[in-house]
């Protein structure tokens, strides 16, 4: 008897937390707003801010969010990683207040978001070519013609002239060239790929730019670690990592001729320096590409991490929020980007993001 | 608990008395007490919900893929590219890595595993016995990414600089083994896979070969067999079935298996005779590809090919089980 009662209870039991645990996982929207207006009429009470997208900004939007605590101690930014793309797909299913993406959202994507959606910098980044071919005595400097035809398929050894004519004073061996690419989808590809289209028609038609591609060569490694590991793994081996990653990780990096014919090593200020460059053709909506910046000292494979939000996101705490800390991230937060080895906004492009804020929240004067 | 129970009774008396009222009744009531009838649905709620999770994953599959499905049909199975940018999308390369990718490692680990599970049950003196079983299920336990990490820092060199130039010197007529090798490509993710579906061969098939009477054992050195012929004739037929059932089950994890792949093959959709070369599985494509893809039909085509994979794996877990039945009746007539 005592058996069958306590079986019972264990189902119903059981039965009560499959249910609770339905309710939970789907909110409606209604349910959100109520609750948090509850949370924030109850004095004291902590607003959360979710967002979601690219993981190439998370460790930086882990530290803001940690640092933003301590100058807001009520509001709570949680962010999950899961990639630019399903960042934006969170933000048209209203799962999210904001968004991150590496990529602007295409004119497609805003037609499917049915409303005007923001675009804020927060931060740059930067694609920079890693290889492994050990003695050699500095780095090697690439043409925009040379890095289309290895990443096309067409040069095949390392003292190929088109590589060699750029580096007169290093002695290139005949090893075979290994591409490795990125294999998971992903904002590092598509500024790679959008470089290279800018600079090689061939490569816009044949291969094109998008975050996963058909890649004529090379092997594929899965995120910026599988990347780095094959190249490391393999002698002849070029592959493309982000900037920070590899800054952290110190991998041998080669230097680019940029638009203005300088060779240029990677470093956070000449990721800087293509923002600045670029200020003048930039587009109202704020939906650029910075590959191949004209400026002088600008690294031509730059990007930059877009925060995405709703313009017509209903008035609010939330909202508040989300506006507070997003100014935030583009005053005091960008000064945590350089120990991280992000590059932070040009200060002009600081401006012109946050007027994109006064439109979803006005400054406070 | 208890304290509920005791609880209830002491509060209403009334339905203290009914229910030992009616434990004087009839059986079929007496049943409704201890509540046996509801016991027996929910386990069967249970058990249906198995299939209804089945079924649901395949509507929902299928309504993911439905874009796919109308855009390219049948062609999407046989069509060998796959392009994001044009939006043209075949799953051929993907279906041939998995299928080569898996062969490979059951060409490898059936016999090793088997070979274990002989070892430890018919051979190794028990302390041995104990220590290699554990060793081996131990192996399964390690998580699939540390398989990866461990493939691509020290498996693909050994295969670079060891392996594939002595297979390319002794085997290289064959096309199978030409070509340059990296060190990631479709072998060293056969040889992973070996690695992390091995303990599951091994495993059962010990507890396969150890459930098989000891009398079997004994008649046939009886009759003058030696330890080989005893093994061969009598252990491993009487054991058939259910190592056919353990070899399934491996092919299953080898069919599916995702993050170890993915850090080894070289993610290249291409379909290549030699094994050097870097290929693509289609449950790697899914996890590459997914969190990032962009458009109706690009996700369409990753869901399509979940589905592929899903019919794969139902229709060699099907033949497999025809096989099994097929032989294990076989083997009855045989010993008739």
């Amino acid at each position: 008897m005592l058996s069958t009662l306590g079986f019972r209870t264990t189902a119903v039991l059981a039965l009560a937390f499959a249910f609770a645990a339905c309710n939970k996982s789907s909110p409606t929207p209604s349910d959100t707003q109520a609750s948090s207006s509850a949370a924030t009429q109850a004095s004291g009470g902590n607003i959360t801010i979710n967002g979601a997208g690219s993981s190439f900004v998370y460790p930086l939007l882990s530290r803001w969010s940690a640092d933003y605590q301590k100058v807001s101690p009520t509001v709570q930014i949680n962010y999950q990683s899961v990639g630019s793309g399903a960042g934006i797909r969170q933000v048209i299913a209203h799962t999210v207040q904001f968004g991150a993406t590496d990529g602007p959202m295409t004119d497609d994507q805003l037609k499917e978001a049915g409303a005007p959606v923001l675009h804020i910098p927060l931060v740059m980044g930067a694609i920079v070519p890693t290889y492994n071919l050990p003695e050699l005595p500095h780095a090697i400097r690439f043409t925009s013609d040379a890095l289309t035809h290895i990443f096309l398929g067409d040069v095949k050894t390392w003292n190929d002239p088109k590589i060699a004519s750029a580096n007169p004073d290093l002695k290139l061996p005949s090893t075979p060239v290994v591409v490795v690419h990125r294999s998971d989808g992903s904002g590092s590809t598509y500024i790679w790929a959008d470089y290279l289209a800018k600079v090689s028609p061939e490569w816009k038609t044949k291969v094109g730019v998008a975050t996963s591609l058909n890649w004529p060569v090379g092997i594929g490694g899965k995120g910026n670690e599988g990347v780095a590991g094959t190249v490391r793994q393999t002698p002849g081996a070029i592959g493309y990592v982000e900037l920070t990653y590899a800054l952290q990780n110190k991998l041998p990096l080669g230097e680019i001729k940029n638009a203005a014919g300088s060779f240029i090593a990677p470093t956070i200020e000449s990721v800087t320096a293509a923002a600045a460059g670029a200020l003048a053709t930039l587009p109202d909506d704020l939906r650029y590409s910075i590959t191949n910046s004209p400026g002088d000292k600008a690294w031509p494979a730059s990007g930059t991490t877009w925060a995405i939000v709703y313009q017509n996101m209903p008035a609010g705490p939330e909202r508040k929020s989300l506006v507070s800390f997003l100014r935030w991230t583009l005053q005091d937060g960008q000064k945590a980007c350089a120990p991280l080895s992000y590059a932070p906004l040009p200060a002009e492009l600081v401006e012109k993001a946050a007027a994109k804020l006064d439109l979803l929240e006005p400054a406070k004067k | 608990m208890a304290a509920v129970h005791t609880g209830s009774i002491a509060t209403t008396p009334t339905t203290a008395r009914r229910h030992s009222l009616q434990r004087r009744g009839p059986p079929a009531l007496r049943g409704w007490i201890t509540l046996d009838p509801l016991f027996r649905k929910v386990c069967a709620a249970f058990g249906l919900s198995i299939v209804s999770l089945l079924g649901f994953v395949v509507y929902e599959l299928l309504r993911g893929s439905s874009a796919s499905l109308a855009r390219f049909g049948a062609s999407f199975v046989f069509d060998r590219i796959w392009d994001p940018v044009a939006e043209k999308f075949g799953a051929a390369t993907f279906v041939y890595g998995t299928a080569v990718t898996s062969v490979i490692a059951l060409l490898i680990a059936v016999p090793l595993g088997i070979g274990i599970a002989i070892f430890l049950v018919e051979m190794a003196p028990r302390a041995v016995r104990e220590v290699a079983g554990f060793l081996v299920e131990l192996l399964a336990a390690i998580p699939s990414i540390v398989y990866g990490l461990w493939g691509l820092f020290v498996l693909a060199p050994i295969v670079r600089d060891g392996l594939a130039p002595v297979l390319r010197t002794t085997l290289g007529f064959l096309p199978l083994f030409t070509g340059p090798s990296y060190g990631l490509g479709m072998l060293t993710a056969g040889l992973i896979l070996a690695v992390m579906v091995l303990p599951f061969i091994a495993a059962v098939s010990r507890d396969v070969l150890s459930a098989v009477p000891q009398m079997q054992r004994e008649g046939s050195l009886a009759l003058g067999a030696t330890k080989w012929e005893t093994i061969w004739h009598v252990v491993l037929p009487y054991g058939r079935a259910g190592i056919s059932g353990a070899v399934i089950l491996a092919l299953g994890r080898a069919l599916g298996e995702t993050m170890a792949v993915t850090m080894v093959i070289g993610n290249s959709p291409q379909i290549v005779a030699s094994l050097f070369a870097p290929g693509y599985t289609m449950s790697s494509v899914i996890a590459n590809e997914y969190s990032e893809a962009s458009g109706q039909l690009y996700l369409s085509s990753l869901t399509e090919l979940g589905l592929l994979l899903f019919v794969v794996t139902f229709a060699v877990n099907g033949v497999a089980r025809l096989l099994i039945w097929r032989m294990s009746r076989g083997a009855e007539g045989s010993r008739a």
